[in-house]
């Protein structure tokens, strides 16, 4: 056991030099803290430096651009996300999947950022970032910048694309097109506090017909990352998202699965579940497509 | 590593406390600040026992960094209470029974008012959705949900 | 026995006297307690489940600057085998290992130094020499003739032939009577079935804490939360080896037991470290060691067959019962053989039950210990037989039902008793006649628990202004001092508001058994309204005294001694205030006090209604309502008794849906959270209807049943009712998760 420093830089400037200053490993970023803390108390070792971004303006903030782009914060709490009528709006399935992040209790805390960084399989808000086409601005040593689309961010269970003195800044979330919606559910044991079994995000657009011009479905916790599964989109691209339409979605994203069996379901399971709630979230997207 | 001197204010109240950057600010408010009444179930976010709110937001105290009070509002169960007269929602757990080992109760407290404050008039569903982030053992919350709905029901200014 | 015919203040709901404390935190639970220069313990826990400790080397551990003690199990002295009810061999090699870590999370070595952070650094500077062990982690691999023995010297008991070699079966019970073969060949319809339930936790939100602290002359005290502070004063005594004149035990405030805190586990190292350091020792688990360490509840294998006839008559049952001990022997399996069917007038029975050793944390008490497994079993097998007789669930349970006068399948010819009554109350609810939807079920089951007995005493203190103080010493789980004291301000004539309960420490109060066994209203409770009752005599012989009459010419009535016969022509009553405050001149100060040691029966019967629906794509079921009938014998706080039968049942629920304990193939839980070890939220849950029948309890002066318990029973069985009926499938193993249900629906689909 090693001594823990704490810093609670006001600017990225001044967060981006302190996350040069160690080992990746030793060096954690606090955004929410909801797996950091729990990390550090079970057990596992202390980092020799944490770095908490919640004063950071930049990384907190909310806002949308005129072009009705939506950009988070990436330390922003899931419990201000979840009050942002805008949100609710324009990205339904977006905020039904930060609404079933923990508790109120662990949503006040929890960040769409520190989810999509911690890059669990099972995150509930990663399917709906990459069914909206998110791209992450990235903050880096000498103020240089780049973009990532959240779907190269993720590199495998737990681990993601920030190098050494980089930072998430915030996420872009393109304007959706005119008739698309997105929803998502989990499937849970219980109602609520669970890690989900299978998350399922689709995103549809529509035209005037009710046709399906355009989809997207990603799926969590089946696969060693959240995945997108083009052939459950393309499955339903051109069909009016009839039953038999969902029904072979379901079996597209049923087929992509790659679950393991483990305390919260079996891989079959998890296969199954993943096509039953590709149809339920499909037709729940349409429904709001076709109302818009 | 020197510990670090924080200054906060608690229940309306400026407090400053000295703290090890990696403790929590449950072990904080417990160990160095005397405030045994924010509990510990879990120490990893699932029960809830431990819920205070932070600038008005609801959060488990397990999760928070002590040093992240700096300069924070911190409101606890010790606060709910103003002199001599219990909260509303202090009175209708006991009216209503909505403790039985009472270990719970604080967490239920805390996160109940939040609840009510920012929505006065919850339905039973709501009610159950915003507290399941609080484990209660003993009661199978039947008790506790009617206790904050009549609580509501009287901050709203409701006969009972 | 003078059995009041109305009561004015027992079955009133008036706020329980240390709810203020509760509401506003301050009142001190286990870990709310400190002292200056305290120090903290923390313990070195076995990674492996079945292992042979070769060395302990506490060396390095003992250099770090901060640490003042280190103890292991050569700091305690070795038992003799085979104590009754705490076999202290056994007991003291849970509390720390000796020749092997039985395990994961066995404790091997404790540690206190002067901050949490170095007591975890010393324990991970101990090093321990392990030569691994297979691992033996259910009842198949137990009972295998290769399996792996996890005690050498264990000899099953009950069997016959005598055994020779060594098991891991600790015991065989038997339990018979009626001639079962002839029986079954009498019925109509015969069923048989086997049933498993996984290792399920009680669950209580405060884990395991306490402080220990020792003077110089050798006087400890020990500040923790129990079930039972006598019997953690005697266990610690006996583990320790030292008078028990020597430890005084503090009950704090506890968060939630449900049988769990009725044992020690770090209670006697906190003591020991406190003794050797000489300074205040703090322990508190983490909800880790809580789950990993502390007594669960049985997982079990256990086949039913019952039979009837076709007019519905039961005539024979037969199990087969065998429940995982744990570590060491001692799972609840008889318990669990005479509860089952004791729902049942029942003429032919025979159970055979076997408590069977395995690597995992020894068991302890949970809420009804035994009876909720065995109940799943009995309760489907029940009504899958009404089902085939094609009669509705609740008449065929009615017409079995015991009554008074049945003599129960556990023994005893029963007294008055209310399941009769709580079947009625459920047939003719609303609920019952309530139309359900596609998907959905509704499920019926009863269950039995003991009333408990063991031993109380009790005091009450009448205070100068006649107001009163209550001193019992069963700690208050769930609202006992309320019940205790409108017992008190029954007898005494005084409203409750002006007596004042408390829970008093090993040294203030005589020897209470412990809380638990649904015993306190009813054993402690009849001890407390027998203090009351010493204390209305003195009363009466006082008003004697000064009235100069005898003891039969006063009476007592509404909190005053009442002038009878000669002495009502010219005396006024004199009420107990005004005796309270003559007290100095009328005999000393007023001191009730009983001491007794309960017995007989008066057991609670049970009946829940449940409906759920499940659904048919993804296995999930949802609970939509729920209504529990108890017998309460007499409510003393009506609102308490709900809350044990609303808290049982959504126990049962999680039992029945979602806990369970996940093991990996060498016997590491995997889910030792609250995240993962999934009971049951709010969200979950619809409200719990409650029903409380009233069928007085003979044994206890108002009626009283213990309610605690029985309400966990019948959940689990109603729950797998509901869901087959909703389904059409039968679930005979636990839980009944969603993987799990959409995996038998599939099945059935083909």
């Amino acid at each position: 056991m090693h001594d823990t420093r704490y810093e609670a830089p006001r600017s990225i400037e001044e967060a981006v030099i302190m996350l040069s200053s160690g080992s990746v490993d030793d060096v954690r970023v606090l955004a929410g803290g909801t797996d950091l803390l729990v990390q550090m108390t079970s057990g596992g070792r202390s980092p020799s430096l944490i770095i908490n971004l919640k004063h950071i303006p930049e990384l907190t903030r909310i806002r949308f651009d005129d072009s009705g782009a939506l950009y988070l914060g990436a330390a922003a709490n899931a419990f201000t996300i979840g009050q942002n009528e805008r949100i609710r709006q324009q990205f339904p399935g977006l905020h039904e999947a930060v609404g079933l992040i923990g508790s109120d209790q662990i949503q006040g805390r929890a960040s769409v950022g520190g989810n999509l960084c911690n890059a669990s399989p099972a995150a509930d808000t990663i399917p709906s970032l990459l069914t909206s086409k998110a791209v992450c601005h990235i903050a880096g040593p000498g103020g240089a910048t780049r973009t990532l689309p959240v779907s190269e961010f993720i590199l495998g269970p737990g681990r993601n694309a920030l190098q050494a003195g980089e930072l998430l800044v915030e996420l872009e979330l393109p304007a959706p097109a005119a008739h698309s919606a997105d929803a998502y559910q989990r499937l849970i044991p219980r109602s609520e506090m669970d890690i989900a079994v299978v998350g399922v995000s689709v995103r549809v657009t529509v035209d005037n017909t009710g046709t399906c011009t355009d989809a997207s479905v990603a799926l969590g916790a089946v696969a060693p990352t959240p995945i997108l599964v083009p052939e459950a989109a393309a499955a339903l691209v051109g069909t009016r998202l009839e039953p038999a339409d969902l029904e072979r979605a379901a079996a597209a994203a049923s087929a992509a699965c790659r679950p393991l069996d483990d305390k919260r379901g079996t891989a079959e399971y998890r296969r199954r579940v993943a096509g039953v709630l590709t149809k339920r979230v499909a037709a729940e997207a349409a429904e709001r497509a076709r109302g818009r | 590593m020197p510990k670090l001197h924080i200054r906060t204010e608690i229940n309306g109240e400026p407090a400053e406390f000295l703290a090890e950057p990696h403790q929590t600010l449950l072990d904080a408010l417990r160990n160095e600040l005397g405030l045994t009444g924010t509990k510990e179930g879990c120490g990893t976010g699932d029960c809830g026992a431990c819920s205070v709110t932070f600038d008005g937001q609801l959060v488990c105290s397990c999760l928070v960094l002590a040093a992240e009070a700096e300069g924070a509002r911190i409101g606890t169960v010790e606060g709910l209470a103003s002199g001599e007269a219990l909260h509303p929602l202090q009175q209708k757990f006991l009216e209503h029974a909505a403790l039985q080992c009472g270990v719970c109760t604080p967490g239920f407290l805390v996160a109940a008012k939040a609840l009510l404050d920012r929505n006065p008039d919850p339905d039973e569903r709501t009610v159950r959705y915003a507290l399941a982030g609080n484990l209660c053992r003993c009661t199978g919350y039947d008790k506790i949900i009617r206790a904050v709905l009549d609580a509501a029901a009287e901050l709203r200014g409701e006969p009972a | 026995m003078t059995q009041p015919r109305s009561f004015r203040y027992v079955g009133t709901r008036p706020i329980r006297q240390d709810g203020a404390e509760k509401v506003t935190g301050r009142a001190n639970f286990g870990a709310d307690l400190s002292f200056p220069g305290m120090l903290w313990g923390r313990v070195l826990r076995s990674p492996h489940a079945h292992a042979k400790v070769v060395s302990i080397d506490t060396s390095a551990a003992s250099e770090i600057p901060g640490v003042k003690a280190i103890v292991t199990s050569a700091d305690l002295p070795e038992q003799r085998p085979g104590g009754d009810p705490t076999d202290m061999y056994d007991l003291t090699r849970n509390i720390l290992a000796r020749e092997k870590v039985l395990y994961e999370g066995h404790p091997i070595a404790a540690v206190a130094a002067t901050s949490r952070e170095i007591a975890d650094r010393a324990v991970a500077a101990i090093q321990v020499e392990y030569e691994l062990l297979e691992p033996v982690l259910d009842l198949d691999r137990a009972i295998a003739p290769d399996a792996p023995i996890l005690h050498a010297e264990l000899r099953c008991a009950g069997s016959d032939p005598k055994p020779e070699g060594p098991t891991n079966v600790a015991s065989r019970i038997l339990i018979e009577r009626g001639d079962v073969e002839r029986a079954f060949a009498d019925a109509d319809v015969v069923i048989e079935r086997e049933f498993t339930t996984p290792t399920v936790h009680q669950g209580y939100i405060e884990p395991f804490a306490c402080v220990a602290r020792t003077t110089e002359d050798g006087q400890s005290t020990l500040w923790c939360c129990t079930q039972g502070p006598f019997t953690v004063r005697s266990l610690c005594a006996a583990l320790l080896r030292i008078e028990t004149s020597k430890i005084k035990v503090i009950p704090s405030e506890i968060g939630g037991g449900f049988g769990g805190k009725t044992t020690v586990y770090q209670e006697p190292l906190a003591l020991l470290l406190s003794r050797k350091s000489g300074r205040a020792v703090k322990m508190v688990m983490t909800r880790q060691e809580v789950f990993r360490a502390t007594g669960p509840a049985s997982a079990s294998r256990i086949r039913v067959k019952l039979g009837a006839k076709r007019d519905g008559t039961l005539t024979a049952a037969e199990a087969s019962l065998a429940y995982e001990a744990g570590a060491f022997k001692g799972s609840p399996v008889v318990a669990g053989a005479m509860a089952m069917f004791a729902m049942y007038d029942l003429p032919s029975v025979r159970i055979e039950g076997f408590d069977v050793v395995t690597n995992k944390p020894k068991v302890n008490a949970y809420r009804a210990p035994g009876a909720p497994m065995a109940t799943f079993a009995s309760e489907s097998v029940v009504d899958e037989l009404a089902a085939s007789l094609e009669m509705d669930p609740i008449e065929f349970r009615l017409k079995n039902a015991v009554r008074q006068g049945s003599v129960a399948v556990y023994g005893p010819k029963l007294k008055a008793v209310g399941l009769v009554e709580c079947l009625e109350a459920l047939r003719d609810s609303e609920h019952y006649r309530t139309p359900l939807s596609e998907n959905q079920g509704r499920g019926i089951a009863c269950g039995f628990w003991f009333n408990g007995n063991m031993q109380s005493s009790a005091q009450i203190h009448v205070n100068e202004d006649g107001t009163a103080t209550v001193v019992s010493g069963c700690p208050d789980i769930g609202g006992s001092r309320a019940s205790l004291a409108l017992m008190a301000a029954e007898e005494l004539g005084i409203p409750v508001e002006q007596i004042r309960p408390i829970v008093a420490d090993t040294e203030t109060i005589g020897y209470n058994d412990g809380t638990g066994g649904s015993r306190v209203t009813y054993a402690t409770g009849t001890a407390v309204i027998e203090a009351a009752r010493d204390i209305v005599l003195q009363l009466r012989q006082r008003a004697a005294a000064f009235w100069d009459t005898q003891l039969e010419n006063v009476g007592y009535e509404d909190g005053k001694a009442i002038p009878l016969g000669d002495a009502a022509e010219n005396q006024q009553p004199l009420p107990l205030s005004t005796l309270a405050r003559r007290a100095a001149r009328m005999g000393g100060p007023i001191v009730g006090r009983s001491t007794w040691t309960a017995r007989g029966n008066g057991p609670s019967f049970a009946a829940h209604l449940v409906d759920v629906e499940v659904d048919p794509e993804t296995g999930r079921v949802e609970v939509l309502r729920y209504t529990a009938a108890q017998d309460a014998g007499k409510a003393i706080h009506p609102s308490y008794v709900e809350g044990q039968y609303q808290g049982g049942a959504v126990q049962g629920i999680g039992w029945a849906l979602n806990e369970a304990y996940f093991y990996d193939a060498e016997g590491h839980l995997q889910n030792a959270s609250f995240l993962d070890y999934r009971m049951p939220v709010a969200s979950d849950l619809p409200m719990i209807d409650t029903i409380v029948v009233e069928v007085p309890n003979p044994n206890h002066p108002y009626g009283v049943r213990g309610v605690g318990e029985t309400s966990i029973v019948p959940p689990l069985a109603a729950v797998a009712n509901a869901v087959q009926a909703a389904t059409g499938i039968r679930f005979v193993d636990l839980p009944m998760s969603p993987p799990a249900v959409l995996a038998a629906i599939d099945r059935t689909r083909g």
